[in-house]
């Protein structure tokens, strides 16, 4: 048990520099993007050593990984048994998920040194990617239910910081708001679930919550399964307010309209926590709780629906977009939706646990290929100074490396062997076939789909038309690719995403800690790579010559592409509710009753004293001989009353 | 006599400051004399966590005897609770004094009356003797008139005028059931009264006047009015005190008269608070997003946050006591700390309206800065006092396994959103955006604001990160009370 | 022994009073005013001298209370003309309406 104490140092070295940069920030000047990065690379060593120490130490206990706590400190006692604690859990998918963020964040450091070079607030940049490593490192590690829940704030205030960094621009603000209040709509039901998970099972720690309420006999699981609430088991209803928290979180339908919006952020900042960490965590989340989720099958088809149904309608949308990173984000939360449905069909243990294995594995292939990706995009939106597909094509003479290491991740993502994202998805599509052929069906015409717009994106940048010598961008020596720091991370990536997909994960990951062996099956694998290549070459037809082919295509679709193109008007209808409902329906009134009706009453009281004395002033009119009379009038009436009429 | 230094060490610096010559001098001492104030109380801290509370329940305890035929004595004593509340105070009256540094008209009256307000909020918390609390509470009210009347801006006399009005009702309330409880007890002393029950009826008649007349204070639903005007007419550093200390007082009155010396009636009227405070949670969150003018915004947000406190209280359980007490601590810290940098905004721009303001972090990035630690707080986030707090009220909310009083909490939780919404709003309309061109040369804070700002992000940094010490100080406290509840529920 | 019973004296203070109160009511001139008020004391004077000689003939209260009285109304007089000098400096006339400065 010993040994892995210094585990903590992996959170809390992003920490210190957040601090470090967060105060003395002014001083540092040009050098604190060295010191993000050189403490971001101490604490990916240290992950891998404990990744290392981890999976191939002497922890097998008849050959399964157990769960460690590293360290725990009770943090805020509410009541016996209740309390917040801060602590360390290692388990396969912390140590895999410390390991993917911790590297995923020194890849981005290390390009935003050349990405963000000369912004002004270059410092703060770094601060604020170090707080969001150090949240993002603290979730994934998290032994207690809130502590989870306090680290799923602390990454959405940095994302929301990180949107909002280019805080002048009108549209980076709305989308920095957006972003935190359609999660934050989210982390309220999370919250919600917390408590009812919290008051039923007597404790908020993970590791208790589950063995007590995955025991059937347990009579914690007992009383949470008896009462209900509106028909519904209180289980069903805390396991929908929690995954409802990490639907939020990871961009599901409906609540996935922050995440285009916020690519206002730097680029490099999207591949981080908007491709590669953060919106996985409703993923993690799920899997975290997975032996909850797994006593309650109606919640689990209810994690299958909405993922199958994100993933499909993301993909058709990212067919349409023509800003590069809202077709990245969106092809993001399609590959999310996959990992949520892949769990969704999952089972606890032994071959039918595939689907979680699958899921993870999605997950880590996931990470490297499209950050990679959207480093990619950055590189180009660098060069270009554009986010727009249109001002941009035959770059791949310009930006060699740049079009090597795009390629490769687009292969990735569309499946094809023997790139990363083939594997995965094989093991998420068998999950499917295995389970459900519907999802199945639906798995693959989305993987074809996603092969489809992520060669239109490749052939639009790199192919097409020539690139239009700029007449506002004069060809200087700006017009490079970039600079080193920029190049190396991109083609560690790609290293990585040819690479990622033949680590045996399945030995690693999985439902029950026991290792799992895949068969590969090259039969099953035909069909999805048959179709993704279809998808491709119709692109490459479509898109290589950027001639008006595809723009026909999309004009003959008519109505159906203008709903697609406009994100099937979700958009607008949460607008609607917002603007048309909630402010005048809810927020006007309740300023309006305060302002005339609560405050009209005070007033009014006021106004009633005032009049009456008002009315009654004239008794007071200043002249003594008024006053006279009153007296003697008072004295009369006394004197009467005294002596004639008391008796 | 340790304690009474506490009210001795302001009236020393008031009439100090009444014999100054200048400015330079009156802020002197006036900052000398919070100082001073400041240490004390952390020494008298330090002396606090070494007494053993278990045994004694009120630490240094002084009791003589001030007026004899009505048996009303001088008592002073503390416990876990009233400990925090000190603090509270002493902290905000240093932050109030650094930040009203420039104040130059009447420079003399103004402090002496901020002065004589914390010596009132001093008294209150120490009083255990209920004659002697509500005389302090009295002292609190009266400077507040003055300071907004004379220092404040907009329609200052109206405002003042309703502040004054509105709080002299609620001690009107408090006076009736104060009255009510010596009637019947025949004596003024709390731990007296504590110790002999009070008989149920008498509970029932007599606490919903204490309770409603705190709750003026604590700006409970529909009596929460002059939150908004008074606070937008005020000064800075009197809005710090208005929004820190004084509505805890009301907090305070609630819990340690109301609930505790009639806890009885505290469980027969709990629907009453419960429901009032979810209205005030809720209604409160959804006028703030409507305000435009910033103080507006945070007194409306204020209602808001002042509900956690009544509905934890409302809730009965030790852990939802515990969270309003940390409630009241936080939300103390952080409005004084929001109208701090509100004040720093208006003195530089000379303007308070959102649809005016915009981009100032480019320019003066301290009080940016400081505006967005605020607002975070003000939504919960985790590291800041406000998620502790909040969290422990929900926590504490949710044991109390009532099906009505669990939709409460839940509503309560909704308010959570919608703070993101207004707080964000203000944030993104004051501080991000497109920047005017007048604001060009704004200079960013000075130090007596840096230090300000800096006392108060401390102490909500310190609740945030390292809430089980705050918790130790308070938990004691709150369990003499909850087994005064628990003990007469049956 | 006595010719004039004690009715007579009463129904002559009454009279004074009533008088006395007539002018002090109608009268704006601050001396006329002064005068009534006279009148008033003087009743009250006659109604203290008749009781005490008709009722108490063997004690002396009556009187003594109307000297005092005498004196005080001496004393008065002497106030309240100060007074009426004083108003009739700022205000160029004694009538009582025109010193309405306080009112509200």
């Amino acid at each position: 048990m010993a040994g892995y104490t210094y585990v903590i140092l992996v959170p809390l070295i992003p920490l210190v520099t957040f601090l470090l940069l967060g105060l003395f920030g002014r001083y540092l000047g040009r050098s604190s993007g060295m010191i993000g990065t050189a403490g971001l690379l101490a604490a990916t060593l240290l992950s891998f050593l404990t990744a290392f120490q981890y999976f191939f130490g002497a922890n097998h206990v008849n050959g399964v990984y157990e769960p460690i706590s590293a360290f725990k400190h009770t943090w805020l006692q509410f009541s016996p048994g209740l309390s917040i604690d801060m602590g360390i859990m290692l388990d396969p998918i912390s140590v895999m998920m410390i390991v993917v963020v911790t590297f995923i964040a020194l890849m981005v450091h290390l390009f935003s040194l050349g990405y963000m070079k000369g912004e002004e607030r270059f410092t703060t940049y770094y601060a604020f990617l170090s707080l969001f490593t150090f949240s993002m490192l603290g979730l994934v590690l998290s032994v207690n239910i809130f502590q989870v829940y306090m680290f799923w704030e602390l990454v959405g205030v940095s994302s929301y910081l990180l949107i909002g960094f280019y805080f002048q621009k009108a549209s980076a603000v709305a989308a920095s708001k957006k972003a935190f209040i359609v999660t934050r709509f989210a982390d309220f039901g999370f919250l919600i679930g917390i408590l009812i998970l919290g008051f039923y099972g007597g404790s908020l720690d993970i590791a208790t919550l589950v063995e007590r309420l995955t025991n059937t006999a347990s009579p914690e699981f007992i009383a949470i399964t008896a009462a209900s609430f509106f028909g519904i088991s209180v289980l069903t209803w805390a396991l929908t307010l929690v995954f409802i928290g990490g639907a939020g979180k990871s961009a599901m339908f409906p609540l996935h309209v922050w995440l285009p919006d916020a690519m206002e952020g730097p680029t490099p900042v999207s591949a981080l926590i908007h491709a590669a960490t953060m919106v996985v965590a409703g993923v993690y989340l799920v899997a975290r709780l997975f032996p909850i989720f797994s006593m309650n099958s109606a919640v689990l088809s209810l994690v299958t629906w909405v993922g199958v149904a994100s993933a499909l309608i993301a993909a058709i949308i990212a067919c349409t977009q023509t800003d590069i990173k809202r077709v990245l984000a969106y092809s993001t939360m399609s590959q999310i939706g996959f990992m949520m449905f892949s769990q969704g069909l999952s089972k606890t243990s032994g071959e039918d646990g595939l689907g979680y294995m699958a899921s993870m594995f999605h997950l880590f292939t996931h990470a490297f290929f499209k950050s990679l990706l959207f480093l990619c995009a950055g590189a180009v939106i660098h060069y270009v100074h554009s986010n727009e597909m249109r001002d941009m094509g035959g770059l791949r003479k310009l930006m060699p490396v740049t079009h090597a290491c795009f390629l490769i991740a687009c292969l990735a993502i569309a499946g094809i062997p023997p790139f990363a994202g083939f594997f995965s998805k094989e093991e998420i599509l068998l999950t499917a076939w295995n389970e459900n052929l519907f999802v199945y069906g639906i798995g693959l015409f989305t993987a074809a789909v996603t092969a489809f717009y992520m060669f239109r994106l490749y052939f639009s940048i790199f192919w097409s038309q020539p690139f239009p010598t700029h007449a506002k961008q004069p060809a200087t020596a700006h017009q490079q690719e970039g600079s080193l720091t920029m190049q190396l991370p991109l083609v560690i990536l790609a290293l990585c995403t040819i690479a990622a997909g033949l680590v045996p994960f399945s030995k690693f990951v999985t439902a029950d800690g026991r290792p799992l062996e895949t068969h590969f099956n090259p039969l099953f694998s035909v069909p999805p790579v048959l179709l993704s290549i279809i998808a491709i070459l119709v692109a490459a037809e479509l898109f290589k010559h950027g001639d008006g082919r595809a723009a026909n295509i999309a004009a003959g679709l008519g109505l159906v592409y203008k709903a697609a193109s406009k994100k099937f008007y979700v958009d607008e209808l949460y607008l609607f509710v917002t603007k048309k409902i909630i402010f005048p329906f809810a927020g006007r009134p309740a300023a309006w009753f305060d302002r005339n009706v609560v405050d009209g009453c005070i007033n009014g009281l006021a106004y009633i004293t005032a009049s009456t004395s008002n009315a009654i002033r004239w008794v007071q009119s200043g002249r003594l001989q008024h006053y006279t009379l009153y007296f003697f009038g008072g004295i009369a009436g006394l004197a009467i009353i005294f002596i004639y009429l008391w008796k | 006599m340790l304690l009474s230094l506490l009210i001795i060490f302001p009236l020393l610096t008031a009439l100090a400051i009444l014999f100054c010559k200048g400015l330079k001098q009156v802020r002197n001492i006036a900052l000398s004399g919070a100082a001073l104030q400041a240490g004390y109380v952390v020494y008298l801290l330090l002396l606090f966590v070494q007494e053993d509370i278990a045994v004694k329940g009120m630490a240094f305890q002084y009791a003589c005897s001030w007026f004899e035929p009505l048996s009303i004595n001088y008592h002073v004593g503390v416990d876990g609770i009233s400990m925090v509340m000190i603090l509270l105070t002493a902290c905000i009256v240093l932050a109030g004094v650094l930040v009203s540094w420039a104040t130059e008209t009447l420079s003399k009256e103004f402090f002496f009356l901020l002065m004589l307000l914390s010596l009132g909020a001093y008294g209150f918390f120490i009083s255990l003797d209920l004659f002697t609390l509500f005389f302090f509470l009295e002292i609190a009210v009266i400077p507040k008139f003055l300071l907004i009347g004379i220092w404040g801006s907009g329609k200052k006399e109206y405002s003042a005028m309703k502040l004054a009005l509105m709080l002299m009702g609620g001690s009107a309330l408090v006076f009736v059931g104060l009255a009510g409880i010596y009637f019947n007890t025949g004596t003024f002393d709390l731990l007296a009264i504590a110790a002999n029950p009070i008989a149920r009826d008498v509970q029932l008649i007599f606490f919903p006047f204490a309770f409603l007349g705190f709750g003026v204070f604590t700006a409970l639903f529909p009596f929460h009015t002059w939150v908004p005007d008074g606070h937008a007419s005020a000064p800075t550093a009197a809005s710090m005190f208005l929004a820190g200390i004084s509505m805890k007082l009301g907090g305070y009155g609630c819990l340690r008269v109301a609930t505790f010396l009639m806890p009885d009636a505290a469980h027969a009227w709990s629907w009453v608070i419960i429901l009032l405070a979810t209205i005030a949670i809720i209604y409160g969150a959804f006028a703030t997003m409507m305000q435009t003018d910033l103080k507006y915004i945070n007194a409306y947000s204020s209602v808001s946050h002042c509900g956690f406190v009544l509905l934890g209280i409302g809730m009965l359980t030790k852990t939802s006591i515990n969270g309003a007490v940390l409630q009241m601590v936080s939300h103390g810290l952080m409005t004084a700390l929001f109208f701090a940098a509100i004040g720093m905004i208006y003195s530089r721009t000379h303007t308070r309206m959102l649809a005016q303001l915009g981009g100032l972090l480019k320019v003066t990035p301290f009080i940016s800065t400081v505006f967005v630690i605020a607002g975070l707080c003000s939504l919960g986030l985790p590291g800041l006092s406000g998620f502790v707090a909040e969290m422990t009220v929900f926590m504490g909310a949710w044991q109390n396994p009532d099906k009505w009083y669990r939709l409460a909490t839940i509503l309560a939780c909704a308010s959570i959103v919608v703070t993101a919404v207004y707080i964000l709003r203000a944030t993104g309309k004051t501080i991000m955006g497109p920047m005017s061109s007048t604001y060009e040369n704004l200079v960013d804070a000075k130090w007596n604001e840096r230090l300000a700002a800096a006392l108060l992000i401390a102490g909500i940094l310190l609740i945030g990160l390292a809430p089980f010490l705050i918790n130790q100080l308070i938990s004691p406290g709150t369990e003499v009370i909850m087994n005064r509840v628990i003990g007469f529920s049956k | 022994m006595y010719d004039v019973p004690l009715s007579h004296v009463l129904f002559v203070s009454t009279a004074l009073f009533f008088i006395g109160m007539y002018g002090l009511f109608t009268r704006r001139n601050m001396i006329t005013m002064l005068m009534a008020l006279e009148l008033l004391l003087n009743s009250v004077n006659i109604n203290f001298i008749a009781f005490n000689k008709y009722l108490y003939p063997g004690k002396l209260d009556g009187v003594f209370f109307t000297i005092f009285i005498i004196t005080i109304a001496a004393a008065e007089a002497a106030v309240a003309i100060a007074i009426i000098i004083n108003l009739y400096r700022s205000h160029k006339s004694i009538d009582i309406e025109s010193a309405a400065e306080l009112k509200f």
